[in-house]
This record gives C-alpha cells, sequence and structure tokens, in this order.
C-alpha cells in the first residue's frame, strides 16, 4: 500500500480489483443501454432507469452479502444482477424485449430478477417494494438459517406508508433486513429537502430509524469500502438476530430520472438531468461528474498500489467487449411469439 | 366419505389448520390472528408461524408477497374485504404480476382472506360486495364459497394453489352450519357446481345469493317452474362453460348478484352468456343485483338495495312470461 490513508476494510487485494470490475461493469451496461436510445432508435421502449453514480453503492451493499442472502430492488435494477453475477447478455435482451431475454421479455428494464443468485423481484412502484423484502426476512427468520434480506430503494420512497410500516413491523419482530436507502437528491424530478421534513430540516433521512427504534446511519455512497463497511456491520447485526438497520447510502443520480417518456413512433432518449433541466444547478451537477465514484474508486485502487494502470485498462476494455456481445446478441435474439403473452397469467402445479 | 358438522367460518379455519399441519411453509397472519399464547393456531404451529399483525395493510399483504417469494405459503387474514383497499397496490398489482413479469422464474403462492358482504347494520364502508374489482385482475384467483363444505374445500385449494388466491367468505354465511367432509377436502377451482337441476330457467347465484336462489327455486317448483341453480364458486378463473351449458337447456338466464350492478359478477356472465349463447336465449338475461348505491344503516333502506328472495321469484316469472309457454 502506498497510500496510508487508504482503508481496505479488511478486504484483499483481489476483492477490491473485483469491486471495482463489477463497477465498471456495471456502468458500461448501462452505458450501452443510453447508447441503445440514439444508436438503435426504437429498439427500447417505455422506460428505463439508470443506476450511474450509484455503482459503488451497490456494489459495496452486495459485498456484504453470503449466499443464501436475498434482496428486492427498484425499477433502477441494472445493478444488482451484474454484482451478482448475472449474465449481461440474458438481461441486455429482456431490455430489448426478446425472448432471450433474463424474462423471456415479460418484465423489461424495470423488472430484472434473478431468484437462483438470490434477486427475487422489483416492484415499479415507488416504496412497495420494502414490504417484499420485510416478508422474504420474515420467511428467512422461520427458515432460522440466518441469510439475510437488503431492501433497496430510494428517497422518495421513504415518503411511503410502506416504507413506514415495514419498518415497525421489521424492528417489532426483529427480522434479519436491511433497508438500504439510496438517496440520491431528487424523487424523480424533486429535490429532497422539497419532500422530505429531515431533509428540510437538514437532517440524514437515516434519522426516520430513530422512530422504529433501530439504527440508522448515513454513509457516503459513493464510496465501495464504506458501504461495504456499513453493510456488513448491519448484515452481522441481522444475522445475529438483533433485526433491521436502515442504510442511507448518500449518491448522486449522473442521468435523468429514467428516458423520455413520449407517444410510440417519438425517438426516446435520456433527456438533462433534473439538476440542470429544473433548477439550473450547472455547478452542482458538474461538482457530481467530478466526483464520479468510478475513477473515484480507480484512483484511489492506483493510488493504494492495489490496481495498476494495465489491469485498469484490461478491466475496461474486457467490459466494453462483454457488453458489445451483450448489444449484439440481444440485437440478434429473437422476439417472443406473439401468444406467449399468455403464458405465466398463472403459475401451475409443478409436475 | 365421512363428514362431520360445523359452521361456514369454522370450516375455513379447519383448512388452514389442516394444511399448516401438512406443509410448514404455510403461515397465518393478520391483525386478529394468534397473539395470545393460549390460542390454538399458537399453540400448534408456534408464534414464527401465526403472526399477530399490527393495523398495517400494506406491510401485512406486501410481506406475504416476499415471504411466498421466499418460499413460503403465507395466508393473511384480512378481516374484512374493504381494508384490502388500503393496500390495493399489494392486492392487484404487486404478487399476482410477479409469475408474468419475471416469464415464469418466480411464483407468489399466497391466500389472503377476509369477509364481505356484512349487510347487518354495518353501513357504507364495511358491507360491501367488491369483488367485482378484483375477478378481472390477471394473475389473481378470487374464491366466493357459499356452503362450509366449498368454504373448507376453496380454502385448502387456496393454500395449495402457486398463485395469489383472494378467498371471500361471506360474512352473512358465518354461522351457517353444514355437513363438511373429514379430512382431505379440496374443492378445484373454476369449476362451477350445479346446486339444484332444473330444465326451465338458469339460475346463477354466489356466496349469500346461493341459499336465496334454492329458495327461490323451490317457491317457483311450486308452480311448476323448475329452476337450475349454478353457483360458480370462483370466480376468477369463471366457468362460463357450464353456466352456457345449462343456458342451452333452458334457454332462460336470471343473474343473481350483491354485487352492485356495473361490478357484478352477473354483468360478466350477462357479457359472455349474450356472445356465446344468443341463439339459445328465448328471453332476455335479467340480472337481479345490487343497486347502485351504497349501504344504507337503517335496515329499510338496507333491504331495498339488496336481492331478496321475491326479487328473484319475479325476474324468473318475468323471463318465463316473456318466452311464452315452457316446452
Amino acid at each position: 500500500m502506498t497510500d496510508p490513508a487508504f482503508d481496505p476494510r479488511g478486504l484483499a487485494p483481489d476483492r477490491l480489483v473485483e469491486l471495482y470490475r463489477q463497477m465498471v461493469r456495471i456502468r458500461e451496461f448501462e452505458e450501452r443501454v443510453k447508447r441503445t436510445f440514439a444508436e438503435h432508435p426504437g429498439v427500447i421502449r417505455g422506460h428505463t432507469h439508470l443506476a450511474d453514480g450509484a455503482e459503488a453503492s451497490i456494489v459495496g451493499s452486495v459485498a456484504a452479502l453470503r449466499p443464501g442472502d436475498q434482496l428486492t430492488a427498484t425499477y433502477r435494477c441494472h445493478g444488482y444482477p451484474i454484482a451478482l453475477g448475472s449474465d449481461t447478455a440474458a438481461m441486455m435482451a429482456e431490455i430489448y424485449g426478446r425472448a432471450t431475454g433474463t424474462c423471456g421479455g415479460y418484465g423489461g428494464s424495470m423488472h430484472l430478477c434473478d431468484p437462483e443468485r438470490g434477486f427475487l423481484g422489483t416492484s415499479g412502484i415507488v416504496g412497495q417494494g420494502i414490504p417484499h423484502a420485510t416478508g422474504a426476512a420474515w420467511a428467512a427468520q422461520i427458515r432460522g438459517d440466518r441469510d439475510v434480506v437488503l431492501g433497496f430503494f430510494g428517497d422518495g420512497a421513504s415518503k411511503q406508508g410502506a416504507f413506514h410500516e415495514s419498518l415497525n413491523i421489521a424492528a417489532l419482530w426483529k427480522l434479519p433486513v436491511v433497508y438500504v436507502l439510496e438517496n440520491n437528491s431528487f424523487s424523480a424530478g424533486v429535490r429532497t429537502e422539497q419532500e422530505d421534513a429531515n431533509a428540510a430540516a437538514g437532517e440524514p433521512l437515516a434519522t426516520k430509524a430513530k422512530a422504529y427504534s433501530m439504527p440508522g446511519v448515513t454513509v457516503d455512497g459513493g464510496d465501495p469500502l464504506a458501504v461495504y463497511d456499513a453493510l456488513s456491520a448491519a448484515v452481522a447485526r441481522a444475522r445475529a438476530g438483533e433485526g433491521p438497520t436502515l442504510v442511507e447510502s448518500r449518491v448522486y443520480r449522473l442521468s435523468a430520472h429514467g428516458n423520455s417518456i413520449a407517444p410510440p413512433g417519438v425517438p426516446l432518449h435520456y433527456p438533462e438531468h433534473e439538476a440542470i433541466s429544473r433548477f439550473g444547478a450547472v455547478e452542482e451537477y458538474e461538482a457530481a461528474k467530478r466526483g464520479d465514484p468510478v475513477p473515484r474508486f480507480r484512483a484511489a485502487l492506483v493510488a493504494a498500489g492495489v490496481l495498476g494502470d494495465a489491469p485498469a485498462r484490461s478491466i475496461a476494455a474486457d467490459a466494453a467487449e462483454e457488453m458489445q456481445h451483450a448489444v449484439d446478441t440481444a440485437l440478434a435474439a429473437p422476439f417472443p411469439e406473439p401468444a406467449a403473452a399468455l403464458e405465466h397469467v398463472y403459475a401451475e402445479a409443478p409436475a | 366419505m365421512s363428514t362431520h358438522e360445523t359452521t361456514y367460518i369454522g370450516a375455513v379455519m379447519e383448512a388452514i389448520d389442516q394444511e399448516m399441519a401438512r406443509d410448514e411453509r404455510v403461515l397465518l397472519l393478520g391483525q386478529s390472528v394468534g397473539g395470545r399464547p393460549d390460542d390454538p393456531f399458537v399453540q400448534r404451529y408456534g408464534e414464527n408461524r401465526v403472526r399477530v399483525t399490527p393495523i398495517s395493510e400494506t406491510a401485512e399483504i406486501g410481506m406475504a408477497v416476499g415471504a411466498a417469494l421466499a418460499g413460503m405459503r403465507p395466508v393473511v387474514d384480512a378481516t374484512m374485504a374493504e381494508f384490502l383497499l388500503v393496500a390495493m397496490d399489494q392486492v392487484v398489482n404487486e404478487g399476482n404480476r410477479f409469475h408474468h413479469m419475471s416469464g415464469g422464474r418466480v411464483r407468489v403462492p399466497m391466500v389472503l382472506k377476509a369477509g364481505y358482504g356484512f349487510t347487518a347494520g354495518w353501513a357504507g364502508q364495511h358491507t360491501g360486495s367488491i369483488y367485482g374489482m378484483f375477478m378481472g385482475v390477471p394473475g389473481l384467483k378470487v374464491a366466493l364459497p357459499s356452503t362450509p363444505a366449498d368454504a373448507k374445500g376453496l380454502m385448502a385449494t387456496a393454500i395449495r394453489d402457486d398463485n395469489p388466491v383472494l378467498f371471500l367468505h361471506h360474512y352473512l354465511l358465518t354461522l351457517d352450519r353444514g355437513e363438511v367432509p373429514d379430512g382431505e377436502h379440496l374443492v378445484p377451482f373454476g369449476q362451477a357446481v350445479i346446486r339444484r337441476p332444473g330444465a326451465d330457467v338458469t339460475l346463477v347465484a354466489t356466496g349469500w345469493t346461493v341459499p336465496m336462489a334454492l329458495a327461490a327455486a323451490a317457491t317457483l317448483a311450486a308452480d311448476g317452474i323448475e329452476a337450475e341453480v349454478i353457483d360458480p364458486r370462483t370466480i376468477a378463473p369463471l366457468d362460463t362453460a357450464t353456466v352456457l351449458a345449462s343456458v342451452r337447456r333452458t334457454g332462460r338466464l336470471v343473474l343473481v348478484d350483491q354485487a352492485t350492478r356495473h361490478a357484478s359478477v352477473a354483468a360478466v356472465l350477462a357479457a359472455e352468456v349474450a356472445e356465446a349463447g344468443f341463439d339459445a336465449l328465448r328471453a332476455p338475461i335479467v340480472q337481479v343485483t345490487g343497486l347502485d348505491a351504497g349501504i344504507a344503516y337503517s335496515r329499510p333502506m338496507e333491504e331495498h338495495v339488496l336481492p331478496d328472495e321475491a326479487k328473484v321469484v319475479a325476474a324468473v316469472r318475468r323471463v318465463v312470461e316473456h318466452s311464452g309457454t315452457r316446452v
């Protein structure tokens, strides 16, 4: 280690590099989603939501899990399955509406899942996945196998009744769940301090944990190791049967809330970030870009002597190649048969 | 098959009890569930599997979705059907969507148990027959038992089903007694039952209106009009084939339903039969439904808007007269 201030939080160098690799893969995947709107108009339908700026928070959180643990997420859901090892080609095919997609083209960008890796699914309705995480944690508590569930959601969701009802029960029942509130400072196009009493009072959103007698911590979500540290403590507490924790991970979303919303036939695109389009906060947004967690972590690892320039370039090249393959195979993949729309309406009894 | 006599609600709880004994993944939660050490369900299955909840419908139902995604088979006792409305997203737009949205990769086996139709002076907000809101929601099944035996058999089937099932038991039937099969008893979903055969007119009724339709049929039989009474038992899936086959025999259809006219099973069946069985009809389809008003507290007003035996009898006479001499 050449940087004496660098704290690897107990992680070996190869795991540190692996965290960085996952961040780069998530970023590259989402860059290709974004580029698809310009390069292949019409290929992506509906609404996509990018997690650029939250990669450190995602990989730091997932790194605190062990096999058997589970998670739920929101419509901003591309990053988690990548961190869990899902097939990016199948994910891109899902976003392109192809039969070979993660969910056969039934779910699209907002509804990825990978139950075999613990990713139970998403709700596209703000806050409504929080009770799902809570219920999965109840299932884990009943199984008694010390598995832990992470519930990911945004700052906007913490104003939903589903959030408050869930935290109350989780604390009351000491459920093994960690609530990861990714505070990206905007609820769609509304600033957090416009719609959150804690934020308006200059207090962290983790303050809400006090109402439910559970620990609440706020962490720099741009630092994967800080996130890993906070999540490790919360996961350990949950695993020990001591109950839930609310972790507020401060991130800054680097893209707009989602792609443009338009009727069929109107090309979709990614509009300007709300900080600029709605609030004219150009300098704030530029500062966030300068703090981009991906180059920031690369610089930290390079300074610490954990990552060399050549391996860093190779990680970038590998990710570019992987996601080019994802795009190419997804574009070439077949669409579902139209009548497949009527399959999976009801689950049939297993044979 | 040996049977025993029990109440409608007792039969529901008997099914839950038997399924909890059979499968340790079956859980029971709700605001009036367990909550005390001498509760028989707590004593048999422990406080892990039988949990009293806060008054938090969104969390209760949403947690059932999550527990089901994680491999459990939760039964939420939601008490009253109207309480589901507090958590409408979780009832109609979460668990029921997941199997389809995931392309079949996840399953959400869960039951929402709730009473409905408590037209006994409970006024506007606790008396609705609101199943019309749920019967057209893809991925959600809806059961409306009308007898103690079906209450047991439909609940057992609901718990073993791999989908979200809304099990709506009728409050006015709660203490009705009837013979119920001992041991395992499963009633298949999507299969209507003919409660009474008859050649002159088809009467379709659900829940509390089934005994009403049977009473009307007995009255009509004294005048030589033989009504066939059909109980769909589940309205999602809905067995339209049995109704159509009956209409092909009788040529006449009267639909009895406690729900308001435009949110009823009756409206759906009327449309299906008009489209697929028009040639068999000898008279217009008549619907005897709740009137399009809230349920008033005071008894004369409450009774005015509900279907009753006299209204059913009058409707049947009308369709028979319309179509002239019976064959």
